[in-house]
């Protein structure tokens, strides 16, 4: 039999104004089970814990049920404190009377008897409760970072700093993502190059970080502290042990006509390429769809001039598995596509460029040597048009890939823009359309006030309606309105540069998939909560970085990538991890094998197995049921409710439990 | 068509690539159909029976047929393939143990609808081009097949065979206005009480005799949670209206997508209750909710209801409201 014992929390008046708590613990008294019941003033605290540890003593308790907060706030600390005294800590409930009763509840006429309701049911589950013990399982010494932008090196850097090995996976030649491309950066107006360089060298040097460039992540099995990678290394057709990015090849690689994606496509570089002169790994990547030798099986110039014999044309795509205690999702961001943003005619003019290619366009390592110059005459523009939020902010029915959501670094780089601009050229004239200029960051405003105040940056608050490139005059005739001076306006310009709305990488969901962590509509992982754990994935092992999690600059991004390094340290410091036994738990003879829990569980924590039953007639049969990795499963229920058979089981949250606790409520 | 079923029968039991035949035999009376597995080509030739009373689904006899030694030989009529597709779907029946013939089929007789019409201690049947030529003890009548035809014939979904090693007679194609959910229809405009009072009438006749359950190819549980002890609801019939209901009402979410809707629960009813319009609500709102779903079209397909979105993806961030008006 049962001996329950009630501990009933004034939470200071929280519970106690709404709630008369002396007559909850007397209500308890009468129900079966219940041995022992007492009400304290702050349950939490030491002298609370204290009380209910002596009375599991006193009256040999075998459950402990404590009506108090939610058991979001307090509940391990409560299970901690049984536990100390020998109690399973699976055999503790709690009964939420503060969040769910009298914070909800004006007087205690009403929240009195529902918090003498929520107690039955809570010693109606507690009777059922059993003990429970939690699973170990061993943790691989090793992470896997999927980006290798400054998001993925700095989380990188930091997990290998700690000493552990970390792999980064880059479906790129280089790892340095965007922030490589940037000329400067807000609102410093640092040279972005002469700060992610060095850091790309520290990552390439560092003897605890692998990386794979060129390469990408296809599938992963396993789970927390044991995840299994299968990554794709592209065919390079090119030895990267060998090769020691001297460059000859480039240079006499006929194939010059290729468009660079390294300057967004504003100038050309040859089949085989080194994106760019700081690139990380330092080495030559033949583009297979340019080269001459592997289309037509003409040309093998390359080939012929590499000294240490480096390039292969027969390679192949090689898959390799590797195994990771945790990995991190570093994915970042591209803008989107402006084609369908007709009314801007950035595909009908070259010279209405997005900001990115503004940025290759301003960046002494461009395709222009940092020449401002128009893409269509390559003349020194004298007016430029700045739209902010091009897909930004847009409605959700959006048909143009437009984004519901501010992409948050539009604002700052566009007074960037406008200050260097106006700094090499200060006869240039500037005009910026925006909807709102958002500058909240530590010496943003000030910045944004200095490219008003002291640049002359015209900022007209209204929208662009119509850009028409005219042949004759090559100007781009923009045509705007001043919500301020309520008019209409009417510019010639020489360039438009539209602040397109950045989206997640299109990377990044079928990742999210192949890790089974959630993502929201934006295709931004989801973090574990919004608030208090902004770094990790719903789904255990999985950490995020960066702009993959949601908009941000280049500061809050190397600050999140440190805070999932440190997550990701907490984790591969354990050697094992001590799973949670709220786990689903298959009846295998109820189990007829259909397979509909294995399709919803979002963790993938669900298999099948052939199993030899022993069958009323002494005959044995083999029958296919679940069976649930306790790793993996984070007892989210799905399972239990799809089984049609009610054969899977929710351990602390059985059906019977939940049950009697209805039973209980209905009374 | 029976002969040339028969004559398929011994072949393929004469050159071992079957070793028995699941197929139909007459029970007491002609019209008393009844499923039954032959072993010999003697066994096939005496008894094995088809004609238009074989409306019995054959697919859930081989959940245990199929794990037996050797290959079994089954006759599927087009509704049927889709309750094969879905037990396999749900690793049901082993596939390489059984061997398909797909039998055409127009349609089944709904022996009641004889009577209706008076002809009673029938002996034979025959259908010769859409007319049944029914021979009873009091001489032969003639009645157009389609009058006497099943309810659940009169709006079939589908004469197209999803899954068969052979056919005998024409593959047909689905029906695209077979009008199975007008019914439907009609509930759901009444107002809740006109519906509840239609379902009382109904399910109050109930007699728990779980003839619906034991012949669903659906309802293949271990062990059902009506014969769970626990529950106090094994082995007896409903106490209360509640029970009446709540039986019915189980079975029909326990089915929910996974339901290929091959009408045979009304069919085998006593009582005559349409416990297919159950399982055909929950088809339609599927169908509504979530895009045109028939469960059994082909095998490993996902259940709407039991998988996360249509790219069967993770978590949905947002879920959409959804319902009648």
């Amino acid at each position: 039999m049962q001996r329950i014992g009630v501990f009933v929390c004034w939470c200071g008046t929280n519970i106690a104004a709404t709630v008369d708590v002396k007559a909850v613990a007397e209500a308890a008294k009468s129900v079966p089970g219940v041995v022992f019941s007492a009400d304290y003033q702050y349950m939490c605290s030491e002298a609370g814990q204290t009380l209910i540890k002596d009375s599991i003593k006193e009256y040999n308790l075998t459950n402990v049920v404590v009506c108090s907060c939610s058991p979001r706030m307090h509940e391990a600390t409560f299970r901690k404190a049984v536990a100390s005294v020998g109690m399973n800590p699976y055999m503790l409930e709690v009964a939420n009377i503060r969040e769910q009763c009298s914070w909800v509840h004006k007087d205690k006429e009403i929240g009195t008897p529902k918090a003498i309701a929520l107690m039955k049911a809570a010693v109606a589950k507690a009777t059922l409760n059993t003990p429970l013990t939690a699973g170990n399982t061993p943790v691989t010494k090793r992470a896997l970072v999927i980006g290798g932008g400054i998001a993925g090196m700095q989380t990188a850097l930091d997990i290998a700093e700690a000493g552990y090995e970390v792999d980064i996976v880059e479906k790129k030649p280089t790892i340095g993502g965007k922030m490589a491309q940037l000329d400067k950066t807000f609102p410093t107006l640092d040279c972005s190059s002469c700060i992610v360089t060095p850091k790309m060298v520290d990552v390439g040097q560092n003897e605890r970080i692998h990386i794979y460039s060129y390469s990408e992540v296809t599938a992963v099995k396993g789970f927390v502290g044991q995840f299994t990678a299968t990554i794709k290394r592209k065919a390079r057709y090119v030895d990267e042990d060998k090769c020691t990015g001297c460059g000859l090849c480039t240079e006499k690689c006929p194939m010059k006509k290729v468009p660079d994606e390294w300057n967004m496509g504003l100038g050309t570089r040859s089949a085989v390429y080194i994106p760019f002169a700081q690139a990380i790994p330092k080495i030559a990547t033949i583009d297979p769809n340019y080269c001459m030798k592997l289309n037509t099986g003409k040309c093998g110039i390359c080939s012929k001039v590499c000294g240490v014999g480096a390039i292969n044309y027969d390679a192949k795509d090689e898959y390799i598995d590797v195994e990771y205690g945790a990995i991190v999702a570093a994915t970042g961001y591209e803008m989107i596509n402006l084609e369908k943003y007709d009314e801007y005619a950035y595909a009908q003019s070259p010279d209405v460029v997005t900001s990115l290619e503004y940025e290759r366009l301003m960046s002494a390592a461009g395709p222009t040597g940092g020449h401002l110059v128009r893409p269509s005459d390559g003349k020194q523009p004298k007016t430029i048009v700045f739209v902010q939020c091009v897909g930004s902010r847009e409605s959700a029915d959006s048909c143009r890939g437009g984004k519901e959501y501010c992409s948050k670094v539009c604002c700052m780089y566009t007074a960037k823009h406008a200050i260097l601009t106006k700094d090499h050229y200060p006869d240039t004239d500037i005009y910026v359309f925006y909807i709102d200029v958002r500058t909240p960051g530590k010496l943003f405003d000030e910045f944004y006030r200095r490219a008003v105040e002291q640049y002359n940056v015209h900022y007209i608050k209204g929208a662009v309606g119509k850009v028409t490139p005219n042949k004759e005059t090559g100007k781009l005739e923009v045509q705007g309105s001043d919500l301020i001076l309520n008019e209409q306006l009417h510019i010639d310009a020489d360039m438009v540069v539209l602040a397109g709305a950045l989206q997640a990488s299109e990377t990044a969901r079928p990742l999210a998939t192949m890790l089974t962590a959630p993502m929201d509509t934006n295709d931004f992982f989801t973090e574990a909560h919004a608030k208090l754990r902004p770094v990790e994935s719903a789904t255990a092992g999985i950490f995020l970085s960066g702009f993959c999690q949601g908009p941000k600059d280049i500061p809050e991004t190397v600050g999140q990538a440190g805070a999932a390094a440190a997550k990701v340290i907490g984790l591969l410091a354990k050697d094992h991890l001590v799973g949670n036994p709220c786990v689903s738990k298959p009846n295998e003879l109820m189990c007829n094998g259909c397979s509909q829990c294995a399709t919803v569980c979002p963790y993938g924590a669900i298999t099948y197995v052939e199993k030899e039953f022993r069958m009323p007639d002494r005959t044995t049969k083999v029958r296919r049921v679940a069976s649930v990795n306790p790793a993996v499963c984070q007892g989210c229920g799905a399972c239990t409710v799809t089984c049609p058979s009610g054969a899977m089981d929710l351990q602390g949250f059985s059906n019977t439990e939940i049950m009697a606790e209805v039973d209980a409520l209905c009374q | 068509m029976q002969g040339e079923l028969i004559k398929r029968a011994c072949e393929l039991l004469e050159d071992g690539t079957v070793n028995r035949v699941l197929g139909w035999q007459k029970g007491q009376f002609v019209y008393d159909i009844t499923p039954a597995v032959f072993t010999s080509v003697e066994d096939v030739k005496e008894h094995f029976v088809y004609n238009d009373f074989c409306a019995d689904n054959l697919s859930k006899y081989l959940i245990k047929e199929s794990e037996k030694e050797g290959k079994v030989l089954v006759f599927l009529k087009p509704c049927d393939t889709y309750s094969f597709n879905q037990l396999q779907t749900e690793y049901k029946i082993k596939r390489e143990n059984v061997y398909i013939i797909g039998i055409e089929s127009y349609g089944k007789v709904d022996v009641e609808k004889l009577r209706q019409r008076g002809i009673e201690g029938i002996t034979d049947i025959e259908n010769v081009n859409g007319t049944l030529k029914v021979s009873t003890i009091y001489g032969e009548e003639q009645v157009p097949a389609y009058e006497v035809m099943l309810n659940r014939c009169l709006t079939c979904k589908s004469k197209k065979h999803v899954v068969y090693d052979e056919l005998v007679g024409e593959d047909g194609e689905v029906v695209a206005d077979s009008g199975r959910f007008d019914m439907v229809e009609k509930l759901e405009k009444m107002t809740a009480e006109e519906r509840f009072n239609f379902w009382r009438g109904e399910l109050s006749r109930c007699i728990r005799c779980n003839a619906c359950r034991n012949v669903c190819p659906a309802c293949t549980c271990e062990k059902c949670v009506f014969d769970n002890p626990n529950s106090g609801t094994q082995n007896r019939g409903a106490r209360d209206s509640f029970e009446e209901n709540m039986f019915h009402i189980i079975r029909a979410y326990h089915v929910a997508g996974r339901c290929t809707d091959c009408g045979e629960c009304s069919r085998v009813c006593p009582e005559n209750i349409p416990l297919h319009l159950l399982n055909r609500k929950f088809i339609r709102d599927i169908n509504e909710f979530y895009g045109e779903f028939q469960a059994g079209e082909e095998v490993g397909q996902m259940s709407p209801v039991a998988a996360y979105t249509e790219h069967n993806d993770v978590e949905p961030s947002i879920v959409q409201k959804g319902g009648a008006e």
